[in-house]
């Protein structure tokens, strides 16, 4: 599958030909290197890690600079595996650029959500809460029964609550490209993507693509 | 960084398009595409808002006074593609940024003191 990592830039608007608002987020995708090959008979499956955003020599470890160094790639912070069944085709130290897609493509972006926190349910499933008047008090955002009572005499399993929201590997799926501009390293996607500014995305080829009208 | 490779994606605008301020009165020449008919429609009115300053989503309001002293706003986005062109006709001297006091006003109280210097 064709995938690239990149850093998410931020977001903007741009114009289509008709001359409607787009709103994209940018990101910066690649360049990235592939510093290893796996193959169905070196590693039991076809895929390829690669690897994106030099950094500073001692802020990796021995190990990892003995991997990167063997693949002849720069000292790269960020490394991801992508099942590819044309793996065999690459080589260690190929580099993947924005230009793997074009304009049009629908893609799946991948992600870490941002943190919110231990969230209640009014925040983390939008829960109405309780009434905000009529003598009501400590009531206005509590989450309301969890169940029945001494029959079942337990909360069931997968009851929505209170807990971490965000802070979490998130995926957009079948998000169409709306620029590539391969020269800057640019990948401009329709509407939001997962992550704050400057977190890191991994953009692949739509899973569920949509079907072509 | 970021900012700055956001900025480089902002649309180019075109060399003709006047650099506006509130108080202005333009005529705003905008293509609209009805099936596949292409016709060029002009609105004639004040600038009475600049808004979101020089970002991708930046806008300006454009106020006319219709038929029957009823007042008509349109907001354009600044980078809009279908505005073809705009002529300044007038610069007005103003001491706000946003013009909404014309919204309550109409006929002489609606006036703007045109500036009075010589633009080189």
């Amino acid at each position: 599958m064709r995938g690239i990592l990149g850093k998410k830039v931020g977001m903007t608007q741009l114009f289509d030909d008709s001359g409607e608002v787009i709103p994209v987020t940018v990101i910066e995708a690649g360049p990235c290197t592939v510093t290893q090959v796996k193959t169905t008979d070196s590693d039991g499956y076809n895929a390829i890690q690669i690897g994106f955003e030099e950094t500073a020599e001692r802020k990796l470890t021995k190990g990892q600079r003995g991997h990167l160094a063997k693949a002849g790639a720069a000292n790269l912070r960020r490394l991801r595996e992508l099942r590819y069944e044309d793996a065999p085709a690459f080589s260690a130290g190929d580099v993947i650029k924005a230009d793997i897609f074009e304009e049009g493509d629908f893609v799946d972006v991948t992600g870490i959500s941002k943190g919110k926190g231990f969230a209640g349910t009014v925040k983390r499933h939008g829960f109405a809460g309780g009434p905000k008047t009529h003598g009501q008090s400590d009531r206005h955002r509590a989450p309301g029964s969890a169940g029945a009572g001494t029959t079942p005499g337990h909360t069931f399993p997968g009851m929505r609550g209170p807990g971490q929201m965000g802070n979490k590997r998130v995926t957009v799926q079948n998000v169409k490209v709306a620029l590539v501009d391969a020269e800057r390293n640019l990948l401009a996607i329709r509407g939001a993507v997962p992550g704050a500014r400057g977190s890191l995305v991994l953009i692949r080829e739509a899973v569920k693509k949509p079907k072509q009208a | 960084m970021s900012n700055a490779l956001m900025n480089s994606l902002l649309p180019e605008t075109n060399a003709n398009f006047p650099q506006l301020k509130p108080g202005d009165t333009v005529r705003v020449h905008q293509r609209i595409t009805e099936g596949r008919n292409e016709r060029i429609q002009v609105f004639q009115g004040v600038v009475i808002a600049m808004r979101g300053g020089k970002s991708a989503g930046a806008t300006y309001t454009v106020r006319r006074t219709a038929a029957h002293g009823i007042g008509v706003e349109r907001t354009f986005p600044l980078y809009s593609k279908t505005v073809d062109k705009v002529e300044v006709l007038r610069n007005a001297k103003v001491r706000q940024a946003q013009l909404y006091y014309l919204r309550e006003r109409s006929g002489k109280s609606a006036r703007l003191k045109e500036k009075r210097f010589i633009k080189s």
